[in-house]
């Protein structure tokens, strides 16, 4: 069993020499050369737990425990890219100057990823419920860390009182599934579920779970916390809300919608609705993609530009839920793992524009093209790639996404009404990543604004990750075929 | 061959990336190098293309096998003209563009990025791919004219780019549709267009997806009433901006129109073709019309554009071969003359003048000050109305013999659009350059205008020499269009169909 969750140990046994380096030998040290320490020895222990996770790769099917623990290539390969994103975020937090705890920030930052990684192996409810908790009470704690900040404390309150309803939710539901069919794995909820028909309680089931999880991935109209959150946490957290949290968040809730309510999906299809999962789904994404966009036009921060998209961006990610087939399933991880790649640059540029310009208003982007030229090509892949222009990775997602949502219903196109609203809420995003762009390239910083000097492991973490999206938008067979 | 058409363009964009900051000149004969080369290997490909009437494949490799999408380039007769007429708009545009002093080597990574786009639109036949290229044209696009174009820049730029995004969205609506029928109907999954011009849609999804695509190509090629990005467009770009919208941009509008909207969906066509022959009408009316007021030159030009492509729109419309060899035809000739019209207001006038009003201008007496510039609008002016010996007048005139077989009430219309754009011309020929207002107060020989130079001698020259010789020639290019119409491919566009 421990060699099974070797990943996830390696990870703790990290988490405490992380804790034990800053306070016993850093001690007196400055922040700076304090998180260099601490992000070599997280950025070995993720390299470690990477390799375990690869030394079985491929291997056997391994179901523990009644579904506590599911090991499979699939969960292999997403907590690898979990593993990756977790480095990308200790890199971008190391030039950060928003805390002297160190220690305590990259313990929680790899902790979140622990429980992350045992989030994508789980097919219990209990088990769910625990790793969803773990990964959701570091994320809180990771927001409110600007101790200098009171936005940051409110964020944080505000992210866990959300936080904590959606739980209580996620739990009633889960206790309704329990009381219905005697059982927390997902595969024999499923069966014991099977010929009972949509009886009132089920139906109660199938929404409060949604509401849970929809608050972890943001969509409307759970999306409350994302803007206050993301724009009040320091950066790398709120990247890794955004990127880490979000691959594992909609895998796990493809999994219990598609695996726990199989048999339940109902149909959203134009002039064919059949009550179930699929239509309020369909409902929340429909909601998530209009006003996303829509707010987001109007927003003056980056930030909360960003967050706004991300709503956005969950409700094209739910349309890879609801069309459910195996072609789908491909389009949505791809989706997300590209999602959140291109979303920590973003995040990453964003923090090197906020230490440099002291904010993160759209107007602290003008001229970023002449005062760092090769940070501004970073934002333009990332952008880019967020609104959808091709060859980017941003790209190939939706088309295979809204292409799954097409073919699902080959025969009568029926999920058409909804990529066709995607498809045009899409084409009002490029407006606002225009606008950031257009400050960057077009306008002129103001006189005599020096030229910005970004740390060298920010960058070279921004060039991996722009040129990571421009080749899996190019040559996107790389990732598909693990998934 | 042709495949390094895109490659050079796209080598030059990284070239460029890497140079100092300050290497302006360098940066100028790069990009100089860069399109002629690129424009010498869209010349000898398309001479050496044995059969211009066949699909030649140039390279296909499977790309993202899980949807059936591969890289696949390939020509026949229609991608080689546009090819050598992007050839040709490249190289002018650099020519014209030799005075940029602000941030000069941005600005020709850019323009060679927007170059390489619109040569991969031209050469793709797998869907996906043209679309990747299509929209890859967009950003260059926006960036250019935003930042060293004129009159309202900043609106003008923006209004381009999104209504090209929204237009190329509106395609993507239509591709993922007819990608999951055609693979419900053939069993398995392909984005290549010659398998996809094989498949009989039903016609009740003809009937609905074909305006969508049309539409959606046809935003970029000035499509009334869509067309209002064009003169804003046009008037807000930088010199080379305009004139690679009207040159080329305008044209993968067009291409996209013919060569996915109509091959793939040949029954919609059937169905809206009246629908497409009033819009392109009213386009060519309203076009020529408008321009005959406007006060600002490049107005007239712009508005002129969308004239011309109305031309481009009808012949498209007549899905009779004259038809379309003419509409192909006047894409490559409106491509040379508008690309010349906006050179003479964008650089040899407004960028030493610094106005662009008929009512300055009529006191400078430019013919004078200018006379090359002043022969070269007269040229390129007469070109434009569609006087015989110039490029103009086959394409319009097969255009107008290819509708007047179809639609003989609305090709009357249209050459009422001929007539007022005879009228425009010399409206503008005679306020900007051969008035005979009294000299304003303060004479412009108090500043001598600075003299013609020698890049917009050469650039002058050479689309003026393009245009005379496909008029004096047309068979040049129709011995590639015409065989083409008649292959395989457009079998069922023009042969009544196969439903």
């Amino acid at each position: 069993m421990l060699q099974l969750a070797a990943p996830e140990t390696a990870l703790a046994i990290t988490v405490l020499m992380v804790l034990a380096v800053d306070l016993i030998a850093l001690r007196g040290q400055t922040v700076e050369q304090r998180f260099r320490a601490g992000m070599r020895v997280s950025i070995i222990g993720c390299l470690v737990a990477a390799i375990f996770t690869f030394t079985r790769y491929e291997g056997p099917v391994i179901n523990l425990m009644n579904g506590l623990l599911v090991v499979d290539p699939q969960t292999d390969f997403l907590k690898v890219v979990l593993l990756i994103l977790t480095i990308f975020t200790v890199m971008i937090s190391a030039s950060g100057k928003f805390t002297e705890h160190v220690g305590e920030y990259l313990s929680l930052v790899l902790l979140g990823t622990i429980g992350l990684m045992f989030l994508v192996s789980a097919e219990d409810l209990l088990m769910i419920f625990i790793s969803l908790e773990l990964a959701s009470l570091s994320l809180y704690i990771l927001t409110a860390f600007n101790k200098r900040n009171a936005r940051s404390s409110e964020a944080a309150l505000k992210y866990f009182l959300f936080g904590g309803m959606s739980a209580a939710f996620l739990l009633f539901g889960f206790s309704l599934l329990y009381g219905l069919s005697g059982s927390t794995n997902l595969p024999e909820i499923a069966v014991a579920l099977k010929g009972r028909g949509l009886d009132p309680l089920l139906l109660v089931a199938i929404v409060t779970t949604v509401i849970g999880l929809g608050f972890k991935v943001a969509a409307v109209p759970f999306h409350l916390w994302a803007p206050d959150a993301y724009e009040g946490a320091p950066t790398p957290s709120a990247a890794f809300i955004a990127s880490g949290s979000k691959v594992a968040s909609f895998y796990i809730l493809a999994k219990i919608l598609t695996l726990g309510f199989a048999g339940a999906e109902g149909s959203a299809v134009w002039h064919g609705y059949v009550s179930g999962w699929t239509p309020v789904i369909a409902v929340v994404a429909a909601f998530s993609m209009m006003l996303g966009n829509l707010t987001a036009i109007v927003q003056s921060s980056v930030k909360r530009l960003l967050a706004y998209s991300a709503i956005a961006h969950a409700g094209y990610m739910l349309l890879g839920v609801l069309a459910n087939t195996p072609s789908s399933r491909t389009a949505l991880l791809f989706y997300v793992i590209t999602y959140a790649l291109t979303v920590l640059g973003a995040f990453g540029v964003v923090t090197v524009v906020e230490e440099a310009t002291g904010g993160d208003a759209i107007t602290n982007f003008a001229g970023l093209s002449s005062r760092a030229p090769g940070l501004s090509l970073c934002l333009l892949v990332f952008l880019l790639s967020l609104a959808g222009i091709p060859p980017l990775a941003g790209f190939i997602g939706k088309f295979f996404v809204f292409s799954a949502a097409v073919g699902a219903d080959a025969g009568h196109l029926g999920l058409l009404w909804l990529v066709i609203l995607a498809i045009l809420m899409s084409a009002v995003s490029f407006y606002y990543y225009l606008q950031v762009l257009k400050q960057a390239y077009v306008l002129d910083a103001a006189e005599n604004a020096p030229a910005i000097k970004v740390p060298l492991v920010t960058m070279f973490a921004l060039v991996l990750l722009a040129a990571l999206v421009i080749l899996l938008g190019c040559a996107p067979g790389l990732l598909t075929r693990h998934l | 061959m042709l495949a390094w058409t895109i490659y050079i363009s796209f080598i030059g964009v990284l070239v460029l990336m890497l140079l100092p900051r300050e290497a302006a000149r360098a940066a100028r004969i790069i990009a100089l190098l860069t399109a002629v080369a690129g424009c010498m290997v869209a010349f000898t490909g398309s001479v050496q293309q044995p059969n211009p009437g066949e699909v030649m494949t140039i390279v296909k490799v499977p790309w993202i096998p899980s949807i059936g999408a591969s890289y696949y380039l390939a020509a026949d007769g229609i991608s080689l003209v546009l090819v050598v007429l992007t050839g040709l708009a490249a190289v002018a545009g650099i020519l014209f563009s030799w005075n940029i002093e602000k941030r000069t080597k941005e600005f020709f990574a850019f323009y060679l990025a927007l170059i390489g786009g619109v040569y991969g639109v031209f050469l793709s036949f797998d869907v996906l791919l043209l679309f990747v290229f299509y929209e890859l044209t967009i950003i260059p696009k926006y960036f250019l004219i935003a930042r060293w174009g004129s009159t309202r820049k900043e609106y003008g730029a923006m209004k381009l780019a999104l209504y090209s995004f929204v237009g190329s969205h509106l395609v993507l609506i239509g591709l993922i549709a007819a990608w999951v029928v055609a693979r419900a109907q053939t069993g398995h999954a392909t984005l290549d267009l010659m398998e996809l011009s094989k498949v009989s849609f039903p016609l009740g999804f003809q009937h609905w997806v074909f305006p969508l695509v049309f539409v959606g190509f046809g935003i970029l090629a000035g499509l009334w009433p869509f067309h209002t990005w064009a003169p804003t467009g046009h008037v807000a770009a930088p010199t080379a901006g305009s004139m690679l919208l009207a040159g080329v941009v305008m044209k993968i509008g067009a291409y996209g129109c013919l060569r996915v909207a109509m091959v793939l969906l040949p029954e919609g066509v059937r169905m809206w073709q009246g629908e497409i022959a009033a819009l392109a009408v009213i386009g060519i009316v309203y076009g020529a019309g408008v321009a005959l007021v406007q006060r600002d030159f490049k107005f007239v030009i712009g508005y002129s554009s969308v004239s011309h492509m109305g031309f481009v729109l009808l012949g498209l419309a007549t899905l009779n071969t004259i038809g379309l060899s003419g509409a192909v035809l006047q894409m490559f000739s409106h491509g040379i003359i508008a690309g010349l019209l906006f050179a003479v207001v964008g650089r040899m006038v407004y960028d030493r003048t610094h106005t662009r009003d008929f009512n300055d201008l009529q006191t400078m007496q430019l013919g004078k000050l200018l006379p090359f510039a002043g022969v070269t609008f007269v040229l390129a002016g007469v070109a434009s109305m569609g006087m015989p010996g110039f490029s103009g007048f086959v394409a319009e005139l097969q255009v107008l013999m290819g509708a007047w077989r179809v639609f003989p009430k609305i090709t009357m219309l249209a050459g009422v659009g001929i007539v007022v754009g005879v009228a425009y011309i010399l409206r503008a020929m005679q306020k900007a350059f051969y008035s005979d207002a009294p000299v304003a107060g303060k004479s412009s020989h108090d500043h001598p205008l600075e003299p013609i130079s020698t890049p917009e001698r050469i650039g002058a020259m050479m689309l003026i020499a393009a245009s005379l010789v496909i008029g004096l020639f047309p068979g040049l290019l129709l011995n590639w269009i015409q065989p083409c119409l008649n292959s395989a491919l457009f079998e069922r566009l023009l042969k009544g169909g196969s439903l």
